[in-house]
């Protein structure tokens, strides 16, 4: 589905379904260089389940025109889309700095927002400065480096979108692919940098009306697990450990699902 | 296993795509020679048809075993997938399926093996696939082919029988100014001695059958996506940009950014050409590729002393590998192929169909069969088998003259390839 936001081209996932805002909402956050294909078996399963899916390319990420923002602002980004889209309620779903951004959307739309579920997330999510560093001198490099840090396994089954995909293949060219589409500076270093940036939790957990799930990964090189006593402090959430890597929707799609499906619920209806 | 840097290949043609079995601890690959998968509920099984969960069905689809070996691949190619298929000829048939159909236009190389030849010229033309055809080393005519209806360049990492070397750097910025991908059979070079993905190829492809199964024993293709083609932004695949009928309307580059490709194959190709491969199959090609990289050293290693021994000898007019300085892409394969220029090549003899008859005919190590990369030494002599009805004009058009051999070097003590062969050359200048 493409709406348009500021002036610029938004871009959504239905999940294979044509939109219906009358159903119960879903909005999916992807994190840094990615977009919305990451989430593709959780949006397209809950899609076919009664529920009205969005899984948002982020500004400046694959068919959503504009610039990177940062987290806060990428928040608002996702409430003004939810709210154009005539969606009333949604549970929002964010991985890595989706999970921040996802945060921010469920603070302005208080009471519409009706779960959050943050996936492979910390806080503060400090970025590495040698990583900085590596990423506007040589960024192939640097994603050749996140993505082995996100992956916990060269064997991760049944493998995703399905068999015969490498999951590490996968990330590597997607990353390759955001980085390289976003033709006006350094896609990179800009999500990178607004994952390292954000200070937010406490002001946006006091504007959160909805319960909370956290989906950690137990191996997670990126967004450790130890990292989230802060979030656990502000917004005492649900947490869900997955024994995967930073990369969870890949390496534990049904695990993710179950984690999603038992805060949104879903119906038989398909 | 993942640290902060990537495995070396020989670690990958080991571990990618396995672990060990979570139900019985088995170390090595489990065969599944099972045709279906139980669904946990009705539920499960219709998420699993409509692809919103991951997992195996049926095997004609898809295969545990296979998957292993597909990932494997794929990892070893630097791609994001793989399909295996039932052999090298099935592989390069489901790509172009995948991507043309009547009216659509493909440019290949004339450098083919025979059987792809067989297959656009003759076979895909009845179903309304056209294909032209040019020199791999003129670059002005690849461009000059290009039509608005193509859906593909393909050619051989190393071109039948001259082992022209293609220079994908440049044949690929010709395709992809064109918006149209580059395939390529990568079947002469395994991973090991090539990596297309990273000299700007968009899919490979493999017979299987040869060096990455290594031992003569099985027929297997396996088709790699490299995952960097944008098929949204080349406009000429509304197969894979448009609502799919076959499959609930899928868009299949919605539902997958880098692979739609690798999707739709699977979803209408496997499923309905039905070019699968068995997981028996696969477990075997897996044995093969564990010991890749040994076996490819060795095979080049070997290869490198026969084609010393041979250009020096006074019974051979010339010896047609890339190694050689007289080889017309001496140096472009230094710079696309430093680890070697792999182990099947072709010479010639001096003298008739005569005297290259009596040399295949006094050979002792080498097997005179229609097959290369076993890791047992081959010969055969295109004049008189795969070629004999041409007369000697018509060889040399075809780049083959009445006194050519193909060798295809294996795994044998070098000393005695060579001695071999010395004999073979002596009966043949008695003859």
């Amino acid at each position: 589905m493409n709406l348009q936001l500021d002036g610029h081209d938004a871009y959504a996932y239905t999940g294979g379904k044509p939109f219906d805002a009358t159903l119960p909402g879903v909005v999916f956050v992807h994190g840094a260089l990615h977009d919305h294909s990451v989430w593709i078996l959780q949006s397209r399963y809950l899609a076919h389940h009664g529920r009205a899916v969005l899984a948002v390319d982020l500004p400046g990420h694959g068919r959503s025109g504009g610039t990177p923002l940062g987290v806060e602002a990428a928040g608002r980004w996702v409430a003004s889309l939810v709210e154009a889209s005539g969606l009333r309620h949604a549970a929002l779903v964010g991985h890595s700095m989706g999970s921040l951004i996802a945060l921010e959307a469920a603070a302005r739309l208080g009471a519409r927002a009706d779960a959050l579920v943050m996936v492979g997330t910390a806080y503060p999510m400090r970025v590495s400065a040698k990583l900085l560093e590596l990423c506007q001198r040589d960024a192939p490099a640097a994603i050749d480096l996140v993505n082995v840090l996100s992956n916990s396994t060269y064997a991760a089954k049944p493998s995703h979108p399905g068999p015969g995909f490498s999951i590490h293949g996968s990330n590597r060219a997607l990353m390759r692919r955001m980085q390289r589409g976003y033709g006006a500076g350094n896609l990179f270093l800009a999500d990178f940098t607004a994952c390292d940036a954000y200070g937010g939790l406490d002001a946006a957990a006091a504007q959160v009306r909805c319960p909370v799930t956290l989906v950690l990964g137990a191996r997670d090189q990126m967004t450790s697990p130890q990292a989230v006593a802060p979030i656990i402090t502000a917004l005492k959430p649900r947490v869900v450990t997955l024994p995967v890597g930073h990369n969870l929707m890949a390496e534990a799609p049904d695990g993710v699902l179950s984690a999603i499906q038992e805060v949104v619920g879903t119906v038989a209806a398909r | 296993m993942p640290g902060s840097s990537d495995p070396g290949f020989d670690t990958l043609a080991l571990h990618a795509g396995a672990a060990p079995d979570p139900a019985t601890g088995a170390r090595a690959v489990p065969i599944h020679l099972s045709t279906s998968f139980v669904f946990e509920s009705s539920e499960h099984a219709a998420s699993l048809f409509n692809m919103e969960r991951a997992g195996h069905v049926y095997s004609r689809i898809s295969n545990p075993t296979n998957a292993v070996l597909e990932e494997r691949i794929a990892a070893l190619e630097g791609g994001i997938g793989a399909i295996a298929t039932a052999s090298g000829q099935a592989a390069l048939h489901l790509a172009i399926a995948t991507l043309a159909g009547a009216g659509s236009h493909v440019v290949a190389s004339t450098a083919l093996y025979g059987g792809s030849h067989n297959l656009l010229h003759y076979t895909l033309s009845r179903f309304g696939i056209e294909t032209t055809f040019v020199k791999p080393r003129d670059l002005d005519a690849w461009r000059a082919a290009i039509r608005p209806n193509t859906r593909l360049l393909f050619g051989e990492t190393l071109g039948n029988p001259g082992l022209d070397v293609l220079d994908i750097p440049k044949v690929s910025a010709i395709a992809h100014d064109a918006g149209v991908p580059l395939l390529v059979d990568s079947t002469f070079t395994t991973p090991w001695l090539m990596k297309p993905f990273d000299l700007g190829a968009d899919l490979v492809f493999h017979s299987a059958t040869k060096f990455l199964s290594g031992h003569g024993t099985i027929v297997g293709g396996v088709l790699v996506d490299g995952g960097a083609f944008d098929w949204s932004a080349s406009g000429r695949f509304a197969e894979l940009t448009q609502p799919y009928g076959g499959f609930h309307g899928m868009v299949f580059a919605e539902e997958s950014t880098t692979g739609p490709f690798l999707l739709r194959a699977r979803r209408e190709g496997l499923r309905d050409f039905g070019g699968c491969m068995s997981p028996h199959t696969a477990w075997l090609i897996l044995q093969g590729v564990e010991t890749l990289p040994l076996r490819m050293e060795r095979h080049v290693a070997n290869t490198r002393k026969v084609v010393q021994f041979l250009a020096g000898h006074a019974m051979v007019d010339g010896v047609a590998y890339p190694e050689l300085e007289s080889h017309p892409d001496h140096t472009l394969a230094k710079r696309l192929l430093p680890r070697g220029c792999g182990a099947v090549f072709s010479f010639d003899i001096k003298g008739s169909r005569t005297q290259g008859k009596a040399f295949i005919e006094a050979l002792k190590i080498f097997s005179h069969l229609a097959n290369v990369g076993d890791c047992r030494s081959l010969v055969i002599h295109p004049a008189s088998t795969t070629h004999f009805r041409m007369d000697d004009a018509a060889l040399r058009s075809a780049g083959i003259g009445p006194g050519t051999i193909r060798l295809s070097i294996g795994l044998e003590d070098a000393a005695d390839l060579i001695d071999d062969l010395g004999r073979a050359l002596k009966a043949a200048q008695k003859s």
